[in-house]
């Protein structure tokens, strides 16, 4: 009975190191993620921010001077501007607020050329006026090269204003224009000839009840008007859901974009509560998917039994080792009138083990039959560290520790599981809601190199392509 | 991050003011006008002459209670039963069966106990809070708004009213020319609320909410050819009361074919 209580207490930790980030990933109003000197940085609400090497294990170490509240930054050029606000007290006090802008060479305090500028004052409002100048977000149009920072609160308007992308300033002829309600923590981004207005509704800042919520609209113009998927202006509350609380995880506030590469993006933010971390407000970094043009946040894979499915084809990952046909015969369409209906029961391990080589062995695609050499089990290993968004896992054959492993020539086997870095893979979902299969070394290689389809039953190892379904991959959970 | 508690608040405010953040400089930026909003801004006085509403169909006609207090430090309370209790419990016009005019008076005992803090820092004691019961003359204001919503925290703030902490109650009067079948109220409300039509209670709206355009709709509900009387009640904490409100036909369209007026 003790064992199995030790063995339940530590599945719960495993679990929940695999949905969020570890370390000390404690903060308030995250803004965008920036990596700098190879490594990465948010800052919070108050002084200072988070710090990662991996993009998973997250510790103190952000600088950032001057408190005040819901920091965002941006890169441009080679300098980081990072933006944030003084405020008046709230919903219940005055609503005098400022934004403010500096720069910065590097966000790595280490760097000797680390050093912030005066910041300067780019929005304000005053007492009673219907904006509270408080939460900014910074965006840098790509189409037209013009920087904009959106900023406001529940106290009336979510408003934008140009700044000039040279200095961090803002414009002389800048007007503020009303561009949303009822939300805050506003951000824009681009995609495919849309801006997006992000807010943020709901209840902040009451722990595990809290109801936050990441919304959005869209406009073909940088100014709006952006209107939700059932064409609801934002300024008229409307907002259609990108980030909603997770079981166990409430909150979600405080929208920043990563994009890594073509079809691999991030979306990060905060939950106000995380129920498996003392209910207290964390960095979360999710997938950023996209679904006939509206952004939502994809999954963190969870530890469990897969198969795993080439998008090239939908053929099944297997170890590759003789078949064996599964039970049950062959019954046709018809019964016989006085035959009652069974359940024919599933290959098992332990049915067919007992064949299987030892050592290594090769690793092919083909029908998915739910064979024991097709099921997998995948499950994150907290010593090995992570990437942005997500812990190293290895996969392994369900009930061995047969891992798949990359090898020197570039291919796929299963060997006996060691923790050795080519016997970790980082799994992420991409932008197309598919996933991507990449092991965290190859031996030998040097080159990032994915779990890549070259023939419908040969998987490989070879360059990720986003435009093709041959670096893509599905998963379907197994009892 | 800004729906918070006032002990945060008080959190935030020590954080600021203690950490070397550079004191604000009101109106810094060049060419802003600083604006202290009026009543003016967001209402004008109804006239004799009944208003259609507006092309979207919103209603912007009211008779508006000024705010009674109810002291509450957070949102997070109003839940299905709360809301129902506390918007008739303290004063229900319903039961006055007169529908009230411009200028009428009304006379309350409202408890005006301020509200315990939602969060106490480290070592911190807990106030002591004495009940606190006034006498309040509240009056009725015949108001236009000037937009598709009815600011109602604009509507106390223009009369140096409480804002915070509040119940509000309105009612307007809606004739139609004929029988309109299957329509449905569409509110949106900052925060929760409750909704009547000639008396019967059509919509309620609990939690902590914004006020977003078609957010609840009651059942399906027939409009009587002739008047047909809106109450409704508005209950929140912090944050900027307000509310809109329309019929939408069967086809997802709103009403229009109807005129408003407050007498």
């Amino acid at each position: 009975m003790r064992k199995s209580i030790i063995s339940v207490g530590i599945a719960a930790l495993v679990s929940a190191s695999s949905f969020a980030q570890v370390g000390s990933p404690f903060i308030h109003d995250p803004s965008t993620i920036m990596e700098s000197n190879g490594k990465y940085y948010t800052f919070g609400t108050g002084v200072n921010g988070l710090m990662s090497e991996d993009g998973w294990t997250w510790q103190s170490g952000a600088i950032r001077p001057h408190s005040g509240a819901a920091p965002d930054a941006i890169k441009i050029g080679d300098r980081y501007l990072v933006g944030f606000s003084s405020t008046g007290g709230g919903l219940g006090g005055g609503h005098a607020g400022q934004i403010l802008t500096m720069w910065n060479k590097t966000l790595d305090p280490s760097d000797p050329d680390f050093a912030y500028t005066d910041p300067v004052v780019v929005a304000e409002s005053n007492i009673d006026e219907d904006c509270d100048a408080i939460d900014i977000g910074l965006f840098l149009d790509p189409v037209t090269g013009r920087l904009w920072c959106t900023y406001g609160t529940y106290f009336g308007e979510i408003r934008m204003c140009e700044l000039d992308p040279a200095t961090g300033a803002r414009k002389a002829d800048a007007v503020d224009i009303p561009i949303a309600i009822d939300c805050e923590a506003s951000d824009m981004i681009y995609n495919d000839g849309w801006y997006y207005l992000l807010g943020t509704h709901g209840t902040c800042c009451d722990g595990t009840n809290s109801t936050y919520n990441i919304v959005c609209g869209r406009s073909r113009s940088v100014n709006g008007p952006f209107l939700d998927n059932v064409g609801r202006d934002m300024l008229r509350g409307g907002g259609k859901m990108v980030v909603p609380a997770e079981p166990r995880r409430v909150g979600a506030g405080h929208f920043g974009r990563e994009v890594l590469e073509a079809g691999v993006e991030k979306v990060s933010f905060h939950w106000e509560a995380d129920f498996d971390l003392s209910g207290r407000s964390t960095l979360a970094i999710r997938p950023l998917l996209w679904r006939n043009g509206w952004p939502y946040a994809g999954e963190i894979l969870a530890d469990g039994k897969y198969s795993i499915i080439s998008e090239r084809r939908g053929f099944a990952l297997e170890m590759a080792v003789e078949f064996v046909r599964l039970g049950g015969g062959m019954r046709g369409w018809f019964m016989r009138g006085e035959e009652a209906t069974v359940s024919i029961a599933d290959q098992t391990l332990a049915d067919v083990e007992k064949d299987w080589p030892e050592g290594d062995v090769a690793v092919r695609c083909i029908d998915n039959m739910f064979r024991p050499n097709q099921q997998w089990t995948i499950e994150a290993v907290p010593e090995a560290g992570g990437y942005l968004g997500g812990p190293y896992v290895k996969i392994v054959i369900a009930g061995t520790d047969r891992a798949l492993t990359a090898t020197a020539d570039k291919e796929v086997i299963t060997s006996s599981f060691t923790g050795a870095s080519e016997q970790l893979w980082r799994i992420e979902q991409l932008t197309d809601g598919t996933w991507r299969i990449m092991p965290k070394s190859v031996p030998g290689c040097n080159e990032p190199l994915a779990l890549v389809s070259v023939a419908d039953s040969t998987p490989t190892l070879a360059r990720f392509d986003f435009n093709s379904d041959n670096s893509k991959w599905h998963f379907t959970a197994l009892r | 991050m800004k729906r918070i508690f006032f002990g945060v608040l008080l959190l935030f405010a020590i954080t600021f003011t203690s950490s070397g953040q550079a004191p604000r400089q009101a109106g810094v930026i060049p060419g802003r006008t600083p604006v202290s909003p009026t009543l003016e801004d967001y209402f004008i006085p109804s006239s004799d002459e009944a208003v259609s509403p507006d092309a979207d169909g919103f209603i912007t006609r009211w008779l508006l209670l000024e705010p009674i207090p109810k002291a509450n430090g957070s949102n997070t309370v109003f839940t299905d039963s709360y809301v129902r209790e506390n918007l008739t419990a303290i004063y229900n016009p319903m039961l006055e069966k007169k529908f009230p005019k411009d200028g009428d008076k009304v006379k309350l005992s409202v408890d005006v106990t301020p509200q315990a803090p939602a969060f106490l820092m480290p070592g911190q004691e807990a106030p002591k809070i004495e009940k606190k019961i006034e006498k309040r003359t509240l009056r009725w204001h015949a108001l236009d708004s000037k937009r598709f919503n009815v600011k109602l925290f604009r509507f106390a703030a223009g009369l140096k009213l409480d804002v915070y902490g509040v119940i509000f109650w309105g009612c307007t009067i809606i004739d139609c020319p004929e029988e309109i079948k299957d329509v449905r109220l569409s509110a949106g409300t900052n925060a929760a609320s409750m909704w009547w039509i000639d008396g019967e209670e059509v919509l309620l709206m609990q939690s902590d909410r914004r006020m977003v355009q078609d957010d609840c709709m009651s059942s399906r509900l027939t409009l009587k050819k002739g008047r047909n009387v809106i109450w409704f009640s508005v209950i929140n904490g912090p944050g900027m009361s307000d509310m809109c409100v329309r019929f939408i036909d069967e086809q997802g369209k709103p009403v229009t074919n109807f005129t408003v007026n407050t007498k």
